[in-house]
């Protein structure tokens, strides 16, 4: 039933060729990629956020291109090979053919390896490294340092950000049906349908919603958030040089979540202090109609939301950290 | 299991299948008018949805929320449920339980009605529930598939419109719903009930009621998700995010009695996989000779029966938030839309694996028949969808990464879900061990079956990106993600299916599918499959979020590449209905009993297969799949071979 020894030369054979052909097509494909893709890989390197999901991008597919080069090699080289009418062997059968605990280890032990390298490569480049950009609701695990500060101060409206500050700018994104608005803070909390940002500053975006669930998808920034009603989501970013940028809503919220996008943009640092100063003269008098800035809007079942919170400032959504101990009772 | 003292009477003794005695027959079965059949079921549910909706009216049109919005939720969701009721009643599934509840025994239900009209009733017999499942799963793929042609069709363009925003909107969550609700049942629904009995050696389900009670309930339940287009629609796309829910208009009721009830369906069809595969197993069919596939249905049954009550239960929640005004989605009210999102995807992402593994069973059940060759690694593949099956339970927020919904779990999300990857790398293990030194055999489903390998890598390999948080940033909620799950689902289980429907309609109807026409419809599906959906990652890449009716300029050349392709994908499946149609009816061609030589049990019974399966229940004598073995002996033994029809069984 067995023939082991065809078997054994057999496979020898086969698998150095397909081997061969593997390690160069990886090689070339690796190489090619990194020269020719990479560089343009979304979403680009408007800011360090977008640069490093860019990077981890660029690293996941120099891993990956081997995984389907490995692949596709293998089946053209069976389907080529093996196919009937062309391979005049006995059939392969027996125990050889029903098992091979050489290989069948060897296979789980390259994917486990493979997958626990991935994900603590993910989880590094997440935790450690950058954030990623993502929306981290209330309390983000990864902060940089100096934002819970900025965010307090943003809260009680004692925010300062001027260029060299080197502050960071805590910017509200406020999601509703079907348009995004921003606020900001420092700034006398005015609200604009503009988004602009400056330059060589870290961002701390905190998202939310008047009603359904939006997402703040700011593509060249490679920042996204959920805007969800009653939930401060935070994300943040660290701007780079001047650029513009798109945002789009990404979580459907209604029949114009298609049209649901505006331009925005990354300033030199002056150009924007200019711009938000300018801006908050000139919106004075509606701020002054607008809620007190607070993290969220939507009242929650015991009539508590943002600014409308009893004790007039501070709501149960600001970091817990500072204000965990005032939830409503 | 070995060969058990209990079933040795089974095994020798007569058939005891088909008596035939002459009790009263009951109302599903009664030839002509007298009889309850598909007209019956639209008729009673008709009536039960017009009561339903006069009482959902009388019961509710004081209140005044209901007043002021000229919509009445109570009255169409009560008007779905009785017509459901009255659907389920008119077919006679309710026969059996009203009268045992009545006292009244021993109500004859074998079928003595035997023209096509068995196919439009209720029937007890698993070949016919699967042969009705065939139909019903390709009349519902069919619809969705209109729906996905309109969809890319408005996508021609950016900024000239065919669709308006809100009608748009609405076909997509309309498409999706249906994909999804058709894909749960698509390979578990008509193979698994046809083949799983015959290929454990049994000679019905366990629970037949609860067979033919499930498949009456899938085409209940699209017909609820198909009124949501009547009602206006929904417009939450297929995964109904609250608060969008608690805020859209009636149609949105059809969208969760719709999940509702196709969720009991696939509660029902899960536990009786379930069952079936653990006691039905004829003797000596050890766990470790059973086929593939029935591995891949048992594994896909526990997802069934143990994913699915969370899902109903979330649908029930919207329901009461949409009728009787509670607040399980309403923030401002206490509850929260972070609930749903958790619910939903703690079916959600089971729910996926519901579509993948069926596919990856068909897999490998085929491979060893084309290959002439034993299946390399079948402990392992068993072991790997028992694997995915388990952890697929751990997975769920990675669909919520972005959500701000727990921060510090999500390198936890991401270690499980590429752990994942692990398992179901043991599929491709499987596979490509069994490609190797075969003598591979290029009939159609084959074909299908080595592009199902090729299709699902790209949708696995994706799912990795995906599932980095740093890429997800860029990925989630675009068309990245989109084409991703196309590529799993279409990728892989509608070409399992398709592998599976070509090699065994044969044993089904007793006809050939017709080789040209199969290989030009494989050819159209697989080529412009890929040409419609590569392009869709590149399209997510460069910044298209998904459900949106309009999109950047400068992507319309990508776009427009891809609805033509799908346009093309779209026409073979026309090519695929003409081949059955042809096949089948216009030029059939008899099939050979064995068409493949393969060695499965459900072969070796004679075609078309009896009511009763198997003359003798067989005994297994030896593992599956021993292809080209000399002297390895016969799977199965069938008893002395001078029985009446028996099969004969020679084994290569
Ligand atoms: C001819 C084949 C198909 C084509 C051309 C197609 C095309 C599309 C397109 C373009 C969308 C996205 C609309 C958008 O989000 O902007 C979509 C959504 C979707 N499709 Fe398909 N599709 C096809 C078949 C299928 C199949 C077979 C399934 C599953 C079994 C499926 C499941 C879905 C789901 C779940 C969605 C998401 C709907 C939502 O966003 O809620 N599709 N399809
Ligand atoms: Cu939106
Ligand atoms: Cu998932």
């Amino acid at each position: 039933m067995t023939n082991k020894s065809t078997n054994s030369t057999g496979q020898v054979h086969h698998l150095r060729r397909m081997a061969v052909v593997w390690v160069i097509a990886s090689i070339i494909g690796d190489i090619l990629f990194s020269i020719f893709v990479a560089p343009h890989v979304p979403p680009g390197r408007l800011t360090e956020t977008a640069a490093k999901d860019q990077t981890d991008f660029n690293i996941l597919f120099e891993m990956a291109l081997p995984v389907l080069f490995g692949v596709w090699i293998y089946l053209s080289y069976a389907l080529y090979f093996w196919g009937d009418k062309r391979n005049s062997d006995v059939a392969f059968s027996g125990d050889a053919a029903r098992s091979n605990m050489k290989t069948q280890v060897s296979w789980m032990v390259i994917t486990s390896v493979t997958v626990l390298f991935l994900a603590g490569f993910g989880t590094w480049a997440l935790v450690v490294d950058h954030g990623s950009g993502g929306g981290q609701g209330p309390n983000p695990a990864f902060t940089p340092s100096g934002s819970l500060k900025a965010e307090t101060a943003a809260l009680l409206g004692k925010a300062t950000w001027s260029p060299g500050s080197k502050n960071i700018l805590p910017v509200q994104v406020i999601g509703q049906q079907w348009k995004f608005t921003y606020r900001y803070p420092t700034f006398g909390g005015f609200e604009s349908s503009q988004l602009y940002l400056p330059a060589d500053t870290t961002i701390a975006f905190n998202v939310t919603s008047l009603d359904v669930i939006h997402s703040f998808w700011a593509y060249q920034l490679g920042v996204k958030a959920d805007a969800n009603p009653q939930v401060n989501d935070v994300a943040f970013t660290t701007t780079k040089d001047p650029g513009s940028f798109i945002v789009r809503c990404s979580e459907l919220c209604g029949i114009w979540h298609g049209a649901m996008y505006n331009n925005g943009a990354v300033l030199s640092q002056s150009a924007f202090e200019n711009w938000a100063t300018t801006t908050e003269a000139a919106n004075a008098a509606n701020t002054a109609l607008l809620p007190a800035f607070a993290w969220t809007y939507v009242p929650d079942a015991n009539g508590a939301a943002g600014g409308y919170y009893p004790d007039g400032t501070l709501t149960p959504y600001s970091p817990s950290e500072v204000y965990g101990s005032k939830q409503p009772s | 299991m070995t060969i058990s003292d209990e079933r040795s009477t089974e095994v020798s003794g007569p058939v005891s299948g088909h008596p035939h005695n002459t009790r009263k027959l009951s109302w599903t079965q009664r030839p002509g008018l007298l009889s309850q059949n598909l007209l019956t079921a639209i008729v009673f549910g008709v009536i039960g949805y017009l009561i339903g909706h006069w009482f959902g009216n009388y019961l509710a049109s004081g209140y005044s929320y209901i007043a002021n919005s000229g919509q009445n939720s109570i009255a169409n969701t009560l008007a779905l449920a009785f017509g459901v009721v009255g659907w389920l009643g008119g077919i006679g599934a309710l026969n059996y339980p009203f009268a045992k509840l009545f006292g009244v025994d021993g109500l004859e239900e074998e079928s003595p009605v035997d023209n096509w009209s068995k196919y439009f009733r209720y029937s007890l017999d698993h070949k016919i529930v699967g042969l009705q499942y065939v139909v019903g799963v390709l009349l519902f793929m069919f619809t969705g598939g209109l729906l996905a042609m309109a969809i890319r069709t408005e996508l021609l363009n950016p900024t000239t419109h065919i669709f308006s925003p809100d009608v748009y909107i609405k076909i997509v969550s309309e498409h999706g719903t249906i994909m999804m609700m058709m894909a749960t049942s698509i390979i578990v629904g008509p193979l698994g009930n046809y083949f799983v009995p015959l290929m454990i050696g049994a000679r019905r389900m366990a629970f037949p009621r609860i067979e033919a009670l499930s498949f009456w309930i899938f085409t209940a339940g699209y017909m609820v998700i198909f009124s949501a287009l009547p009602y206006g629609g929904f417009p939450t796309g297929w995964t109904g995010y609250a608060p969008l829910q608690t805020q859209a208009g009636p149609g949105m009721v059809s969208y969760l009695l719709g999940f509702a009830v196709i969720g009991l369906g696939m509660i029902l069809a899960g536990f009786n996989q379930a069952v079936t595969i653990i006691n039905y197993r004829a003797p000596g069919m050890t766990w470790s000779r059973v086929p593939v596939f029935v591995w891949s249905i048992l594994a896909t049954a526990a997802l069934l029966t143990l994913a699915t009550p969370v899902l109903f239960a979330g649908g029930l929640f919207g329901l009461l938030d949409k009728t009787v005004q509670t607040a399980f989605y309403v923030d401002e009210h206490g509850g929260s839309s972070y609930l749903w999102q958790n619910l939903f995807w703690f079916f959600g992402h089971p729910e996926v694996y519901i579509m993948a593994l069926p596919g990856f069973g068909i897999a490998g059940e085929l491979l060893p028949v084309f290959c002439r060759r034993p299946l390399f690694a079948y402990k392992v593949s068993a072991a790997g969808m028992i694997g995915v099956a388990l952890l697929s339970f751990f997975v769920w927020q990675h669909h919520l990464f972005q959500s701000g919904i727990n921060p510090d779990m999500r390198p936890l999300f991401m270690l499980t879900t590429e752990l994942i990857s692990i398992p179901t790398g043991f599929i491709y293990l499987v596979g490509m061990g069994t490609l190797y030194r075969a003598k591979i055999r290029f009939e159609l489903p084959m074909l299908f079956v080595l592009a199902l390998f090729f299709n699902f890598l790209i949708g696995g390999v994706t799912g990795v990106f995906l599932s980095d948080v740093p890429v997800n940033v860029t990925v989630h909620g675009g068309f990245f993600v989109l084409s991703h799950f196309h590529y799993t689902i279409m990728g892989g289980l509608l070409f399992a299916f398709m592998a599976g429907l070509y090699y065994w309609l044969p044993k089904m109807t007793g006809k050939m599918m017709n080789k040209k026409i199969g290989k030009v419809h494989f050819w159209l599906m697989f080529v412009f499959f890929n040409l419609t959906f590569f392009p869709m990652f590149i399209i997510g890449l460069l910044g298209q979020p998904r459900r949106v009716f309009t999109y950047a300029t400068n992507l319309q050349g990508l776009n427009d590449f891809s609805s033509i392709s799908a346009f093309i994908l779209g026409f073979s499946f026309l090519v695929f209905f003409f081949n059955l149609v042809y096949s089948m009816w216009i030029k059939p061609e008899v099939a050979p009993a064995n068409p493949w030589e393969s060695l499965g049990l459900e072969w070796q019974t004679a075609t078309p297969v009896p009511s009763y399966n198997f003359e003798r229940i067989p005994v297994i004598m030896t593992e599956p799949y021993r292809y080209s073995e000399e002297g390895a002996p016969a799977f199965a033994d069938f008893g002395p071979k001078d029985a009446p029809d028996s099969p004969t069984h020679t084994m290569a």
